[in-house]
């Protein structure tokens, strides 16, 4: 290595007006991403669970239609394809989040970040944007990938859900045994799945995820501390609800529509009512992102204000 | 370039800066001296808005650093050489900083080339030795094309090749006419750099002078002298009014006489000299007499560090 410096002339640079902002924060930001490994890792656990446990699940689910074919009835298939994403889907996704900010503590590099560009607010929503986009991205990607592959792994089943027409599918079956004969099933009424409910569970569970991902971000801002961040994380998305569950029923539910993870009990569900005890979808949803930004605005106002 | 204005910061009970003031001018190496504790890095954190501080102010080119308008090209600045993720490679980490100020993206290649990492530029920058990782901090610095460069302890456990190349680095810089505001605890680091030096201790200014002026202030010259009848000498040379201190190498250490009065004295007493020389306090020794004091000065402070002067010889 050389002891002197070497005789390099570093070309002049452009003049510039105006101040440096956010485009360029979001430019940066995008190659923090993008430049470390734990983005690849992470993304491609994230498709790979998700849509792999949606091909297994459907077909786990034609083999047993095959032999009992009765158990078709009320077959929530969608939900079945999502149920992966949705459950390990948020805990990936809430890494990918924490770390984003986090990652910057754990390594000094946030010190590095804001010595180039000290202006914090613009720095932390260049991080927000670059963070939601590719989240939403990968989301929405993965969402409907687990939808399409856990459906073709039905199909021929008769309940497979599909996004471009109606289906119909027995509401409940009446089974009969006798001795050692052969069972007979009457189903019985009918659940019309149009593909309206379908789009808005697929897009709906990649943006619930999308958002857990802004959740598990606030609390990385706010604890500065990537095992920290998850941990509360999954306190929030998962333990809270169990803890509640020795409330009694009566009230239990009317405090748990104010959690962050109701919408996930209602959002996925293509068959039925849902869930009586909760809003529907939507509105379950804002809840959720009215969480976000609290945990959001929460961690903005910390990033500020706190020594780097 | 830069001016600090009553700064105070404290941490918890402990005040890490205490109401200090100083300028830096530009075009000159400026060392910002003090003991490991003495609060150089806070107060360079504070410069860069990296901390808050409690109270006073910082303008950097006439405003806040958080003002300018593209922050990079004012300043180039480089606390620690670890502070990136280590997972990204030298060219990558270099981009990201970049392009936060909207900077060429040859301008990174450029100065990888410089600090001489073009050829690991590709590398992730975990497996780097200390040394590379000083010089991609300071490639860092260099990509805006900076008119002020802070260094804080840029030679902190460095080989010493790194030591040489940096202190070439810094006066290339100077040379250029830029700015340069480096740290250390060590005097000796700036004996051949610096220009103006600005000393602190327990977070308070001791000193902001030239080199010059500073050589001045230190307790002046003392005479080395080597001769077979020490008692005699000591006798005769206390007896003028001067000190005298025997040295462990058996020479003695004579202040408050020159060496032509010494000479002349020892001359008139029949005193054989083996050696009589005229020893310039070092800077490191003025240095520590400076920060001994403002210690000593604050010695009953409960719960603070207490550095000592051992080894000087005084």
């Amino acid at each position: 290595m050389a002891t002197t410096i070497t005789d390099v002339r570093l070309s002049a640079l452009p003049p510039v007006t105006g101040r440096a902002g956010l485009g360029g924060v979001i430019a940066s930001e995008f190659t923090k991403l993008r430049s470390v490994r734990s983005t690849y890792w992470t993304i491609g656990a994230l498709i790979i669970v998700s849509v792999g446990v949606a091909a297994l699940v459907g077909f786990g689910m034609a083999s047993s239609f095959h032999n009992q074919p009765w158990q078709k009835a009320g077959t929530d298939a969608t939900q079945d394809s999502l149920i992966a994403f949705f459950e390990l889907g948020q805990l990936i996704i809430a890494v990918i989040g924490a770390m984003s900010i986090t990652s910057e503590y754990s390594t000094g590099m946030i010190r590095t970040s804001l010595t180039a560009m000290p202006r914090r607010g613009t720095v932390y929503l260049g991080k927000l944007i670059v963070l939601t986009t590719v989240t939403l991205v990968v989301s929405l990607v993965t969402s409907f990938l687990a939808f399409f592959v856990g459906q073709s792994a039905l199909s021929g089943t008769g309940v497979a859900a599909s996004l471009f027409h109606s289906v119909t599918i027995p509401a409940g079956a009446q089974v009969n045994q006798r001795g050692n004969g052969p069972t007979s099933y009457v189903f019985q009424g009918t659940d019309l799945i149009s593909s309206g409910t379908v789009l808005t569970a697929v897009v709906g569970t990649a943006l619930f995820v999308t958002v857990v991902a802004l959740i598990a971000f606030g609390l990385g801002a706010i604890i500065r501390h990537t095992a920290g961040a998850i941990t509360s994380t999954i306190g929030l998305m998962f333990v809270l609800s169990i803890i509640i569950q020795i409330l009694p029923d009566n009230w239990r539910w009317d405090i748990m529509r104010f959690f962050p993870d109701a919408a996930g009990r209602v959002i996925s569900v293509t068959v039925g009512g849902g869930n009586p005890h909760l809003w529907s979808a939507w509105p379950q949803f804002l809840v959720t992102v009215i969480w976000a930004v609290v945990l959001v605005g929460i961690g903005g106002y910390l990033f500020r204000k706190r020594d780097a | 370039m830069i001016e600090v204005r009553g700064l105070t910061k404290r941490y918890g009970d402990k005040i890490a800066v205490d109401n200090l003031s100083f300028g830096i001018e530009p075009g000159n190496v400026t060392g910002f001296l003090g003991p490991n504790g003495a609060g150089k890095t806070t107060t360079m954190r504070c410069i860069l808005g990296l901390d808050y501080p409690d109270a006073g102010t910082v303008a950097v080119a006439g405003q806040e650093y958080r003002g300018l308008a593209y922050p990079m090209r004012e300043v180039g600045a480089l606390l620690e050489a670890k502070a990136l993720h280590g997972g990204r490679s030298a060219y990558s980490h270099l981009l990201c900083l970049a392009q936060t100020n909207g900077l060429p993206r040859r301008r990174v290649g450029e100065v990888l080339e410089l600090v001489g990492l073009a050829d690991v530029a590709r590398k992730r920058s975990k497996g780097f030795s200390l040394g590379m990782s000083q010089r991609l901090g300071i490639a860092g610095t260099l990509l805006g094309d900076p008119r002020v460069l802070m260094f804080d302890e840029p030679v902190n456990g460095l080989d010493p090749e790194g030591i040489l190349w940096i202190r070439n680095l810094m006066k290339t810089l100077a040379s250029e006419g830029r700015t340069v505001f480096v740290s250390s605890h060590l005097m000796s680091e700036m004996e051949n750099t610096a220009d103006h030096l600005i000393v602190i201790g327990r977070g308070k200014l001791i000193a902001d002078c030239t080199m010059s002026e500073f050589i001045a202030r230190s307790s002046g010259a003392a005479v080395r002298v080597r001769t077979p009848s020490g008692d005699q000498l000591v006798r005769a040379v206390t007896g003028k009014g001067a000190t005298a201190v025997a040295d462990d190498d058996g020479s003695i250490e004579v202040r408050g006489m020159s060496a032509e009065q010494i000479g002349d004295l020892a001359f008139t007493e029949g005193i054989r000299l083996h050696e009589l020389a005229t020893v310039r306090a070092s800077l490191e020794e003025a240095f520590m007499e400076l920060t001994a004091s403002s210690v000593e000065y604050h010695a009953d402070a409960p719960g603070q560090p207490v550095t000592t002067t051992a080894g000087s010889g005084v």
